[in-house]
């Protein structure tokens, strides 16, 4: 691989993040655009209430219970990863 | 004034509130006249905004006692019970706020906000788990804040998703505490109770039920939901206000959890604000002695709403999902929306604007409070006007639709049989509405 060429993003494979965006797409703005490090607010067009509704499905999507204070620092779909990431290993 | 620039969504907001009428932050009333009428603007004005369920503002008894306990006792208690000490009349509200709820423990707070705030925030600590509606009044929220607890919000109204929060943390320690309302305050929609109850003890959480709208408008002698419900003794916190049928303000918890008395002493919402004034005891003591026998006027009350509710449903407004005494009409046009709330003004009719994010599902909601004072002349006004109104607007469409049925709740205590099948519409469509 060449200096200038970059390696593809992991997230991209994993399966929460997948997952996220599965669940995502129902609340996201007509013409969004994901990638890892979208702004799930601002890119998206999503108010408190798109977010509310979508963390109920990704709930159930991954049958975790996502804790208010946990999402508090999230803003981009990598930080969510992250966030999910430590959820699990936590329960 | 950089210190400002974050609020600069609420300003415009505002700005354009104001752009197109009134504000109902700036709202003044020249005059209050009775508890279902004021001057606004110099015009005479239909209160149907106010939470007075039961009328109480200017019940004679309610006003001899407070100016009598004004002029004993003095104007206010300049600081907390822990600081200052009680009153007489603080303990004996709390002995009658018990007993009328048949519970063996209450504690008085300066407003119903911070008896949330004072409660769920103490309550519930590090180590333990808050599970919240998704519609939860602010106080709720508010009170989340306070809290240590790791919050956990279910889907509104919805036992299988609070089951499913549950279950998820069964293996977890801490305690847990779901914390639901009896009628929420924007819709007017009322809890699954029963349900709720089944899940809760399913898991071994505990169970704080707010009664604010509630108090006083269901149940054989006012207690609420619970006791419409019968399931009081599976209750394990209520929380209410004194500012709607009670007709005053102030805040109760009551409980019969054994040892309740310590939380005076770790909520500092009731440690840190100055209590309830010796003339504010003095009215919500009367107020509160007259809810039980007060069958009367909770019949007047739902007859009152089911009127309201049956007229505008009947003009095909888009409404709450049931009869009560909270009747919101649910708009998706914000500018359609304010020029309602501001037509009934100018035509003198009071309601409450109510706007995203503030509003379950994004909804823009005039919102309409009934109370057992207004006559059925002033419903029926209300009706025809916001029916004008919203044709103009194109919100509903001309001529009336609908002549379905309204399905009766079984609320309140004994309540005229009388069912109003000409005026009844339909609940088929709210409930597609709201899922």
């Amino acid at each position: 691989m060449s200096a200038t060429q970059q390696a593809p993003d992991s997230i991209l494979s994993d399966p929460i993040y997948k997952e996220i965006l599965e669940q995502l797409r129902p609340h996201a703005g007509a013409d969004s655009v994901f990638a890892p490090d979208t702004v799930i607010t601002e890119d998206l067009g999503m108010d408190s209430l798109a977010i509310m509704d979508f963390l109920f499905d990704l709930e159930d999507a991954l049958d975790l219970n996502i804790p208010e204070h946990r999402t508090a620092e999230v803003r981009t779909i990598r930080d969510l990863v992250a966030a999910i990431v430590l959820l699990q290993k936590e329960s | 004034m950089a210190i400002f620039d974050k609020f600069q969504s609420l300003t415009e907001s505002h700005d354009f509130l104001k752009s197109v009428g009134q504000s109902p932050s700036e709202l003044q009333f020249d005059e209050i006249l009775s508890p279902t009428e004021a001057i606004l603007n110099g015009r005479r004005t239909i209160l149907l905004g106010t939470n007075n369920y039961l009328g109480m503002t200017f019940d004679d008894a309610c006003i001899e006692k407070g100016i009598s306990a004004l002029q004993e006792q003095g104007t206010g208690t300049t600081g907390s019970r822990i600081a200052n000490g009680s009153y007489d009349g603080h303990k004996a509200l709390e002995n009658e706020i018990a007993e009328f709820y048949g519970m063996k423990n209450a504690m008085l707070f300066s407003t119903g906000y911070m008896a949330n705030l004072g409660a769920i925030g103490t309550l519930a600590g590090r180590g333990d788990y808050l599970l919240i509606d998704a519609d939860s009044h602010a106080s709720i929220h508010d009170a989340c804040k306070l809290s240590d607890a790791e919050v956990i919000r279910f889907r509104h109204n919805d036992p299988v998703n609070l089951a499913r929060k549950l279950e998820r943390l069964a293996d977890k320690p801490g305690e847990k505490l779901v914390v639901i309302e009896s009628i929420y305050s924007m819709l007017g929609d009322t809890s699954p109770l029963k349900e709720m109850i089944a899940v809760k003890k399913k898991y071994g959480a505990y169970l704080l039920i707010d009664e604010a709208h509630s108090l006083g408008v269901m149940g054989a002698t006012g207690r609420g939901l619970c006791e419409l419900a019968g399931v009081e003794d599976d209750v394990d916190f209520v929380t209410g206000t004194f500012s709607k049928s009670i007709g005053t303000i102030g805040g109760f918890l009551v409980s019969n959890v054994p040892g309740l008395d310590i939380v005076r002493l770790a909520s500092r919402p009731y440690m840190f604000t100055a209590s309830l004034p010796p003339s504010v005891v003095a009215t919500a003591r009367e107020a509160l002695s007259h809810v039980p026998g007060a069958t009367v006027l909770r019949a007047k009350l739902w007859d009152n709403a089911t009127q309201l509710y049956a007229g505008l449903k009947t003009a095909g407004f888009d409404l709450g999902p049931e009869v009560s005494p909270i009747v919101a009409i649910r708009m998706q046009d914000a500018e359609k929306a304010v020029a309602l709330w501001n037509g009934l003004l100018e035509a003198g009719v009071y309601t409450n604007l109510a706007l995203p994010p503030a509003t379950p599902s994004g909804w823009f909601l005039l919102r309409s409070s009934i109370s057992a004072a207004h006559s059925s002349q002033q419903i029926a006004l209300a009706v025809e006007l916001c029916t004008r109104i919203g044709r103009e607007l194109g919100l509903i469409s001309c001529p009336a639709q609908s002549s379905a049925k309204v399905e009766m709740m079984n609320v309140g205590s004994p309540r005229k049989s009388s069912k109003p099948e000409a005026e009844s519409v339909s609940k088929k469509d709210d409930a597609a509405a709201q899922a």
